[in-house]
């Protein structure tokens, strides 16, 4: 079955560069370009292996931060023409600098945008925002292949390979999902994959995730960074 | 402050004719449009001396409606601490949020206007057609017009919905785009345009803040 989903969430090479900052608590000074390097790949391995539309970009970035790295292995060039040669990270450390700086104004712009929704006009002079949007998010993506690379690890290691028919769906892991949520009011992400007997059921399951996030079926929350997601019923406002 | 009778009179009637127009307009109004509504020369100081009066009355009366500046104009809006009740009351005029992608690129422009596509895709490292038609048809981004560099781009700016959308009075009043500082890097290495914008955003906003608070 080739299901490819297209969830327009990515926000690109910048963002999941500070996200992994972030999650490794790298200095954005100094960082460690092997280290980077390496979990930024794994990460692309990942959203392959979910055959998310992985954009051009990503694979932009992976050839940037593979040349940083060769540079910095290289020493320093005896006949360069400035005596204090640049840090190859630099250009990438200014670009998540002024990336980060954009992203924390448009944090402020969601702060403003939950107090405006607190006041009501009269004669309902707000103008009416028509037109489609990506789902709002709570949790970033990321963190969901994050929280994905983890249940993969979890898998029980098979000693032996066995041919396998697609036993599973993503309509029927979305009907599955969907049919938990009615009964219980939350589910803890990794509790869904607790269950799986392979690697292809929790691909599976993750995609139908996505699917639901992407018909606006279920709410991803996540109280602190890094610590589990929840999965809750998006109650349809009549 | 002693003020004479008479002109206590007079500013109280003032602000109620302000009142009266404001509640018998079908659209936000702003200081020149109140003005027009008086005959003898009143300045725009007088205007917005009473509408600072009039909002903190319905403030000091703890009434349910507020007097609001937002996107250039006045209006009554609700108190926001009665948003639990109007949340359950009128639930299909709850607004939609923005999906993080709109509102990255959303505060490019907002920051970096007037504004290529190019330059937001430099900031932001992806491709922005999307993001940038979800915010045209939306009504919150505009064609401002056009560089004059080779394939003569269009240049986007934000518009009043994107104020009204954030509850804002102009974008004057977005702060100054913080984190930029960017004390620990070599200064030489950075390029004078991120220097510029720190500077450039938030001395503007001082020198025009409006009167009217």
């Amino acid at each position: 079955m080739n299901y490819k989903v297209h969830l327009d969430i990515f926000e690109g090479p910048l963002d999941l560069l500070l996200y992994l900052i972030k999650k490794e608590e790298l200095d954005i000074y100094d960082i460690p370009i092997t280290r980077i390097t390496e979990q930024y790949l794994e990460t692309l391995n990942l959203m392959e292996l979910l055959d998310l539309d992985v954009a051009g970009e990503f694979l932009v970035m992976a050839a940037t931060l593979m040349q940083i790295k060769s540079k910095m292995l290289l020493p320093p060039d005896p006949v360069a023409e400035t005596p204090e040669e640049m840090d190859p990270r630099a250009e990438l450390v200014r670009r998540l600098l002024e990336y980060k700086a954009f992203k924390g104004a448009a944090d402020k712009l969601r702060d403003f945008e939950g107090k405006r929704s607190e006041i009501f006009t009269r004669f309902g002079v707000e103008p009416e925002l028509s037109g489609s949007d990506s789902p709002f998010l709570e949790v970033s993506l990321f963190d969901l292949i994050s929280a994905f690379s983890l249940a993969l690890k979890n898998l029980p290691k098979s000693d032996f390979h066995q041919v396998e028919k697609d036993e599973f769906t993503v309509a029927e892991k979305v009907h599955e999902i969907f049919h938990r949520l009615v009964k219980e009011p939350v589910i803890y992400f990794s509790d869904l994959f607790k269950s799986s007997k392979n690697k292809f059921e929790v691909i599976t399951t993750f995609l139908a995730i996505l699917e639901l996030i992407r018909l606006k079926e279920v709410l991803i929350r996540q109280d602190n960074h890094f610590s589990e997601i929840e999965i809750l019923r998006n109650v349809v406002r009549a | 402050m002693w003020y004479g009778r008479e002109e206590t009179m007079q500013n109280d009637e003032l602000k109620a004719v302000i009142e009266a127009l404001l509640f018998a307009s079908e659209k936000p109004l702003s200081v020149e449009e109140l003005k027009e509504a008086f005959e003898e020369k009143l300045t725009s100081e007088d205007i917005a001396e009473s509408l600072n009066g009039l909002k903190a009355d319905y403030q000091n009366q703890n009434r349910g409606i507020r007097l609001f500046e937002m996107a250039g104009g006045y209006q009554f809006v609700t108190d926001s601490r009665l948003a639990p009740y109007l949340k359950r009351f009128y639930q299909e005029r709850e607004k939609k949020r923005l999906s993080q992608a709109s509102l990255e690129t959303l505060s490019v422009v907002a920051y970096r206007q007037p504004v290529t596509r190019a330059d937001i895709e430099f900031i932001r490292g992806v491709n922005v057609d999307g993001a940038i038609g979800t915010l045209l048809e939306k009504g919150l981004v505009k064609i401002v017009g056009r560089k004059e560099v080779p394939g003569r781009p269009m240049l986007y700016g934000t518009t009043k919905a994107f104020l009204d959308h954030f509850g804002l009075k102009s974008v004057k009043e977005l702060p100054a785009l913080s984190e930029y500082t960017l004390k620990d890097i070599e200064p030489h290495l950075l390029p004078p345009e991120l220097k510029m914008v720190e500077g450039a955003v938030s001395d503007e906003a001082e020198e025009h803040s409006t009167e009217v608070e």
